[in-house]
């Protein structure tokens, strides 16, 4: 294993003692002693998340608060100048998905970002968490104090009994959509909810004061509903969904509308639009958006049961012809029950494209993201 | 019941070796999702990569534990590769000939598996 970190430069949870109870195999993951699973596995905890309810501690993400120092209209023009989103249009109580873009249009991370009447609050990636949070200061210093969270605990409860597991603590979040976000009180202290999450499935993300975030953990794992869902589940659960990882996926070589993520890019942002471009890449992303990229991120279906990993060079003929593609992501999808992966080909490839799997180029089908549908309470 | 440090066991059976891989294996790679097995009828040279068993986390090999000749496979497992889990003694991936039996011998037996694996 190459770039294995020391357990001792690692960070720990603030639920660490929880997850080593639980029977949590810890493993170090972007610089953090994460749970990778528990005792159940992988594909239990997978089903179980899509079944019921899912407990996930992602305290490894960075929230950070952007706090105008004059106005919010001020903050969201400073923001808008880092992301090709519409930040000014997102009325209080709601949240978005944002791209940090660089000058070649490339992402340099993918967030989601809440307006909180006041202030906007920032959820981004643990590996790119140092230099977002650089990123901001460097570019906000004028119109927010970048302010990183660093006393509270992220968990994410996704599954089809989510809701009824979190009212039973807060009953609040029963009326509240996807996206929305809301500050609850509870026993627990203050709890930042967001409906949203990473696994395709209804559910939260709560940000939680570390002094009652263990407790409220052991409420929601409690319930007959929650189980404790390690990184791997994760994983497949995003994998099935759709859904890009950074570093994998998408990264600074990738362009958003590449990516597939056109749909985060609003109208008011792109040519034509009353706020359009003016943020770094624009020129690239814009005529992407026109003209379509050259590759483009789609959905992968081997066509057997050998799965097609991260980094698998794809053809576009069984013998001969072109290596005109690499999968990004893949892995088996337990509710899909086949492998599935994700990976770039040249915009327009349709049908049949051939992975190389151990030296044989195997039969996939390109296909349409999801491979398993989404269940957002819109 | 013989053991490798790939984590294999091996039983003799008549004038054959049976391979499988150990509890601790199966528990170290999570849920098997795929397994491709050799072509019977194939020499192999101890080492040699004979069968591919991939789990949802990643893919691995299991290395022919000695010199000889496959025999049988399992293709139960390539229906259900679950049974590499629910049951790792029971799920034997192949079996192989080898000349001289002698050769188990030097591998570890239970207690010194038990050791190995701490």
């Amino acid at each position: 294993m190459t770039g294995e970190a020391r357990v001792s430069d690692l960070q720990r949870l603030g639920l660490h003692d929880l997850h080593v109870e639980l029977g949590g195999r810890m493993v170090p993951f972007a610089g953090y002693e994460m749970p990778v699973q528990y005792p159940a596995g992988v594909m239990k905890e997978h089903l179980h998340t899509r079944a019921a309810a899912g407990l996930f501690d992602v305290s490894h993400m960075g929230q950070v608060i952007l706090r105008p120092r004059a106005g919010m209209a001020d903050l969201a023009a400073g923001f808008e100048a880092l992301m090709p989103v519409d930040v000014a249009g997102l009325p209080p109580g709601r949240q978005r998905y944002g791209l940090f873009t660089n000058d070649r249009g490339g992402i340099l991370d993918d967030l989601m970002f809440a307006n909180r009447g006041d202030h906007l609050l920032v959820v981004v990636n643990a590996a790119c968490k140092a230099a977002d949070i650089a990123h901001m200061t460097a570019h906000l210093a004028d119109v927010a104090e970048v302010l990183p969270v660093t006393d509270r605990a992220l968990l994410a409860l996704q599954g089809p009994a989510a809701e009824t597991a979190l009212m039973r603590i807060v009953p609040e979040v029963a009326a509240m959509r996807f996206m929305d976000v809301a500050v609850l009180d509870s026993a627990f202290g203050a709890l930042w909810i967001s409906r949203s999450g990473y696994t395709g499935e209804d559910g939260f993300e709560v940000s939680a004061p570390d002094a009652g975030a263990d407790a409220f953990a052991r409420a929601l794992l409690a319930m007959d509903e929650v189980a404790p869902i390690g990184l791997g589940a994760r994983d497949s659960l995003r994998l099935e969904a759709g859904l890009p990882l950074y570093g994998h996926d998408i990264d600074d070589q990738t362009t958003p509308v590449a990516a597939g993520l056109g749909w985060a890019i609003q109208k008011v942002r792109r040519t034509g639009g009353a706020r359009a471009g003016g943020f770094p890449g624009a020129a690239r992303i814009l005529d992407e958006l026109s003209t379509g990229p050259l590759a483009l991120r789609v959905g992968i279906r081997p066509e057997g049961r050998a799965p097609m990993r991260e980094g698998t060079v794809l053809w576009d003929a069984p013998e001969g012809g072109r290596n005109f593609g690499a999968i990004t992501s893949g892995g088996f999808g337990p509710s899909v029950d086949a492998p599935i992966a994700m990976g770039y080909v040249p915009a327009g490839t349709t049908g049949t494209v051939w992975g190389e799997v151990r030296g044989r180029r195997l039969p996939a089908q390109v296909v349409p993201l999801p491979f398993h549908p989404t269940t957002y309470k819109r | 019941m013989k053991y490798t440090k790939e984590h294999e066991w091996l039983r003799v059976d008549g004038d054959v070796v049976v391979v499988g891989i150990t509890a601790h294996a199966a528990e170290q790679l999570g849920d098997v999702v795929f397994v491709e097995l050799p072509e019977p009828e194939t020499q192999v040279v101890e080492g040699d990569e004979v069968c591919v068993i991939e789990s949802v986390k990643a893919a691995s090999d299991i290395l022919a534990p000695l010199d000889g000749e496959i025999v049988a496979v399992n293709e139960k497992l390539v229906k259900a590769p679950g049974l590499v889990n629910e049951d790792p003694l029971g799920a034997w991936f192949f079996k192989m000939k080898v000349e001289d039996l002698s050769v188990l011998d030097d591998l570890m037996d239970e207690d010194e598996y038990a050791d190995f694996i701490g």
